[in-house]
C-alpha cells in the first residue's frame, strides 16, 4: 500500500445541545488517538437546541475518514460534514492579540495592523490589543510578525467554517 | 434529549421508580440482574411491589453486568442491569465494555445520588455518566422526571439498533422518588445513531459479480451475524449451499454456520485452524460477513490474506476500511444482505470456475488432512489429563445428551481450546468474551443463560485462575438452583499467560502460577453444589457423565497436565502462513521480532 500524506481537515457537525455531548466528540478524539489542533462551538439554530462544532484535525486521508465515520456513530450528532473535502469553503477565525511596546515598535505595530485591518480595541500608553478575523494562515503571519515588536499575549477563537454557494450542512 | 410527540400524562400520580417499571414492562422485559444500594432504594420497592419483572441478585455487579449479557445473547434480547451509584456502577465498568467490544445489547440502570447533591462528593456518588461514557454505546443522566420514561425507551431502542450495544441510564434518587408522568414508547421519536439496514443493491451486485468469478473463494463470519438473528444465520447456510464456498468464522461467529458442516473450515486467526488461516491467506475472494478485522484475526495486517479482493458486510460503516482496505464495502444488515446476495446469485449468470472451485477444494483437504488440533495423550489408565482431552470430551458427552446446550467459557487457553472442539450447530449458543477477553466472564454468563433457559444444558468451560475472578456467583447459582455445570481445566496456571511466557519470555513464569487454590470440591459444596475432582484418565469419561446427569449445579475440578500448551498459534507480529502447528516447531522467543513481542 502506498504511504499517505498527512493533512489538515476541517469537520463541522451539527449535535444536539445537550449535557455530556462535547465531552463525548472530545473524548472520541482523545480515546483514538486522533489530533485536534481546534474546535469551537456555539448553538446556532433559534430555540438553541442544536450547537455546531468545528473542529481542525490533521492526519492521513484515511485517518480522517476514520474521523467522520466515528463521529456519526455519537446519538447527538445529525451531521457531520468534511468540508475539507466537500468543495470550497471558508474558515475564518478570531484573534486577540495584546503587544506592549513604546517609541519605533509601537508606530510599526500599529501599521502592520493597518496593513492586516486589525482593529485596536484597547489602547493604553504601553499597549494594544488588536482584534483580527481572518484564515487561520493571516493571523499566524500577523502574529509572527508581532513578535519582535512586544507580543505580549494571545486568544484566538479556533476555526468557524461554512460551505460556500447555497448549499448548506444539511443538504450534505 | 428525544422529542416528545405528545405528552400523555396518566391521571394517578406514579413515582420516577413506578414509571421506570412500567416502561421496562413495556420494553418487554422479563429478568432484571442487579445487586441494591442506599441510591436505587426506590426502585428496589417498586420492583418489590410488581409481578412482571423477576429479578435475580447477583453477587457482584461486573457479574450482573456479564450474566446480561449472557441473557442477551443467548435469547437475542436485550439484557437489563440495575445497580446502585458509586461503587455499583463502577464495578459494572468492565462489563459495560466487554458489552460495548462484543456488540451486546444491554441496558444499564445506574442510581444516583439526588440532583442536588451531584457535584458534591456526596456519599457513593460518582460521576457515573462521564466514567461509562467511552465504554456505553450512549448514556443519560436523567434530571427532570419527564425525561425519565422517553429516556428509558430511546435507551433501548439505542441497545439493539444497528450495532447493538450498551446504554446507560443514571438516575438521581429525587427523580425516582419523585412523581413523574409516563409517556409510552409510542409518544417518542427516539433517536439512534443513523442505521443503514438495506444495503445499496449495485454494491451487492458488484460483490457477488466478484464471488461469481472467484476461484478461490472464502466467506470470513463474525458476530454480526448472530447479532443479525437467527434468520441470518438461516440465510448464510442457503448462500454457502447455493455458492459451495468454504466458511471460516471469528471467535464471535461460532454457530452462525454449522460447526459439524463439511463445508466449515473451523476458527481462523491466532488459534485457528491451519486450514481456514491457510484459506485465508490463499484465498482470491474473502467475503466478510459481520466480521471486523480484529487483530486476533488479521496477525499481522500487512501480509493478511494478500492477493484477495475483499469484500466486507457490516451495519456499522466505521468498521469498513478500519484496519484492512477493502476493495467493495457494504454497510446494512448482514441478514438483508445475504438475501440480497442469495438474490443476485440466483440472477447473474452462472458462475464458470467450477474446476476452480474443485481444485481450490482439494488444496483444503489437503491442509485438514494435518488434522492441526490433535494432540497425543497417553491411553494408561492413571495418565495425566491433557486439557484438550478434557475439552473434546466434554464436547462429545454433552453432546450425547442430545440436549440444547449453552456453554460459556472464561477467558484464556481452555477459552480457546473450547473454540477449536465444540462444534455449534446453532447460533446464540455459545457465550464468550471476545473483544475484551475478560477473565471472570464464564460463570456469570452461565448465570444469565441458565435464567433465560431454565431447562437446558448451560455449561461454564473454565480455568482455574479466571473462575476465580468472579467465583462468588456460586452464591447466586445457588439462590435460584440453577443446574450449571462448571468444569474447570485446572493446570495450575494462567496458561496463556504461562504459555506467552514460555513462548516469549525465555520460560520465566513471572506470577503465572496459582499457587493456594482452594480445595474446589469443598469450594462448591459450601456453596451447596456438588463437588466432583477428576486426575485420571480412566475416571474423566465417568466423572464428566456424572457431572451431567446431576439435577442441580455442578463443578468439576479436572486436574490437567500443566505445561500444555494451545496450537495452533500465529505468533504475535506474523503472518497466516507463519502459524506453529505444535510443540515440534515452538520458537525459542529469539525469533519473535520486538515489534511483535509489543503485541499483545
Amino acid at each position: 500500500m502506498q504511504q499517505e500524506i498527512s493533512g489538515s481537515a476541517v469537520i463541522s457537525l451539527l449535535v444536539d445541545n445537550e449535557s455530556g455531548a462535547l465531552a463525548r466528540i472530545v473524548e472520541l478524539f482523545s480515546g483514538r488517538g486522533y489530533n485536534i489542533q481546534s474546535l469551537t462551538v456555539a448553538p446556532v439554530d433559534e430555540q438553541g437546541t442544536t450547537s455546531r462544532v468545528n473542529i481542525v484535525t490533521t492526519g492521513t486521508p484515511s485517518a480522517i475518514g476514520q474521523v467522520k465515520v466515528q463521529i456519526e456513530r455519537l446519538v447527538p450528532v445529525s451531521r457531520v460534514v468534511n468540508l475539507s473535502d466537500a468543495g470550497p469553503y471558508v474558515a475564518r477565525e478570531m484573534a486577540l492579540v495584546k503587544v506592549v511596546s513604546s517609541g519605533e515598535s509601537r508606530t510599526e505595530a500599529l501599521r502592520i495592523a493597518e496593513a492586516f485591518r486589525a482593529r485596536a480595541v484597547d489602547t493604553t500608553a504601553t499597549s494594544f490589543v488588536f482584534e483580527l478575523t481572518g484564515s487561520s494562515d493571516k493571523l499566524d503571519s500577523f502574529i509572527d510578525l508581532m513578535r519582535p515588536l512586544g507580543l505580549a499575549e494571545v486568544s484566538r477563537t479556533g476555526v468557524a467554517s461554512i460551505c460556500r454557494g447555497p448549499k448548506t450542512i444539511q443538504n450534505f | 434529549m428525544m422529542s416528545t410527540t405528545a405528552h400523555a400524562p396518566t391521571t394517578t400520580a406514579l413515582s420516577g421508580a413506578e414509571v421506570l417499571m412500567r416502561a421496562l414492562i413495556e420494553q418487554g422485559v422479563e429478568v432484571i440482574f442487579g445487586y441494591p444500594g442506599g441510591a436505587v432504594l426506590p426502585i428496589y420497592d417498586a420492583l418489590f411491589k410488581q409481578s412482571h419483572i423477576r429479578h435475580i441478585l447477583v453477587r457482584h455487579e461486573q457479574a450482573a453486568v456479564h450474566a446480561a449479557e449472557a441473557y442477551a445473547r443467548s435469547t437475542g434480547k436485550v439484557g437489563v442491569v440495575l445497580v446502585t451509584s458509586g461503587p455499583g456502577a463502577t464495578n459494572a465498568v468492565t462489563g459495560l465494555l466487554d458489552a460495548m467490544m462484543d456488540s451486546i445489547p444491554l441496558v444499564c440502570l445506574s442510581g444516583q445520588v439526588p440532583t442536588a447533591l451531584i457535584g458534591n462528593d456526596a456519599f457513593q456518588e460518582a460521576d457515573t455518566t462521564g466514567i461509562t461514557r467511552p465504554v456505553t454505546k450512549y448514556n443519560y443522566l436523567v434530571r427532570r422526571p419527564e425525561d425519565l420514561a422517553p429516556a428509558v425507551h430511546e435507551a433501548f431502542a439505542i441497545a439493539r439498533s444497528g450495532r447493538p450495544g450498551p446504554v446507560l441510564v443514571d438516575l438521581p434518587k429525587n427523580i425516582t422518588v419523585g412523581d413523574a408522568p409516563y409517556i409510552g414508547a409510542q409518544d417518542i421519536r427516539p433517536r439512534t445513531t443513523k442505521v443503514r439496514t438495506q444495503p445499496e443493491r449495485e454494491a451487492v451486485a458488484r460483490a457477488v459479480a466478484a464471488m461469481k468469478g472467484a476461484k478461490r473463494p472464502l466467506f470470513y463470519t463474525g458476530g454480526g451475524i448472530i447479532n443479525a438473528g437467527p434468520q441470518a444465520s438461516e440465510a448464510l447456510r442457503r448462500l454457502v449451499d447455493m455458492t459451495g464456498f468454504p466458511v471460516t468464522s471469528t471467535l464471535m461467529g461460532l454457530g452462525a454456520f454449522p460447526g459439524t458442516d463439511k463445508r466449515f473450515l473451523g476458527m481462523l486467526g491466532m488459534h485457528g485452524t491451519y486450514e481456514a488461516n491457510l484459506a485465508t491467506h490463499g484465498c482470491d475472494v474473502l467475503i466478510a460477513l459481520g466480521s471486523r478485522f480484529d487483530d486476533r484475526v488479521t496477525g499481522r495486517v500487512n501480509a493478511f490474506s494478500p492477493g484477495s479482493f475483499k469484500i466486507h458486510v457490516d451495519i456499522d460503516p466505521s468498521q469498513i476500511n478500519k484496519i484492512v482496505h477493502v476493495d467493495e464495502g457494504i454497510v446494512g444488515d448482514v441478514g438483508a444482505v445475504i438475501d440480497m446476495m442469495i438474490e443476485e446469485w440466483e440472477h447473474q449468470p452462472a458462475a464458470t470456475h467450477e474446476a476452480d472451485l474443485a481444485a481450490w477444494w482439494a488444496q483444503i483437504e489437503g491442509w485438514r488432512a494435518l488434522d492441526c488440533l490433535r494432540f497425543t495423550q497417553d491411553g494408561a489408565a492413571d495418565a495425566i489429563i491433557k486439557p484438550q482431552q478434557a475439552i473434546s470430551r466434554i464436547y462429545e458427552l454433552a453432546r450425547e445428551t442430545r440436549r440444547e446446550t449453552y456453554v460459556s467459557t472464561e477467558v484464556g487457553q481452555h477459552q480457546m481450546w473450547a473454540a477449536q472442539f465444540f462444534r455449534f450447530d446453532s447460533p446464540n449458543r455459545w457465550l464468550t468474551s471476545g473483544g475484551l477477553g475478560t477473565m471472570g466472564y464464564g460463570l456469570p454468563a452461565a448465570v444469565g443463560a441458565q435464567v433465560a433457559h431454565p431447562d437446558a444444558l448451560v455449561m461454564d468451560i473454565a480455568g482455574e485462575a479466571s473462575t476465580l475472578m468472579n467465583i462468588q456467583e456460586l452464591g447466586t447459582i445457588a439462590q435460584y438452583r440453577l443446574p450449571v455445570k462448571i468444569f474447570i481445566i485446572n493446570n495450575h496456571y494462567m496458561g496463556m499467560v504461562r504459555q506467552w511466557q514460555e513462548l516469549l519470555h525465555g520460560s520465566r513464569y513471572s506470577e503465572s502460577y496459582s499457587d493456594a487454590l482452594p480445595d474446589f470440591v469443598k469450594l462448591a459444596e459450601s456453596f451447596h453444589a456438588r463437588g466432583l475432582r477428576v486426575t485420571r484418565l480412566d475416571e474423566l469419561d465417568n466423572t464428566i457423565r456424572q457431572a451431567l446427569a446431576h439435577d442441580g449445579p455442578v463443578m468439576v475440578d479436572i486436574c490437567v497436565a500443566e505445561g500444555e500448551n494451545c496450537f495452533p498459534m500465529i505468533p504475535s507480529g506474523a503472518a497466516h502462513n507463519e502459524m506453529i502447528l505444535g510443540p515440534e516447531q515452538e520458537s525459542s522467543g529469539a525469533e519473535v521480532s520486538t515489534e511483535g513481542r509489543m503485541l499483545v
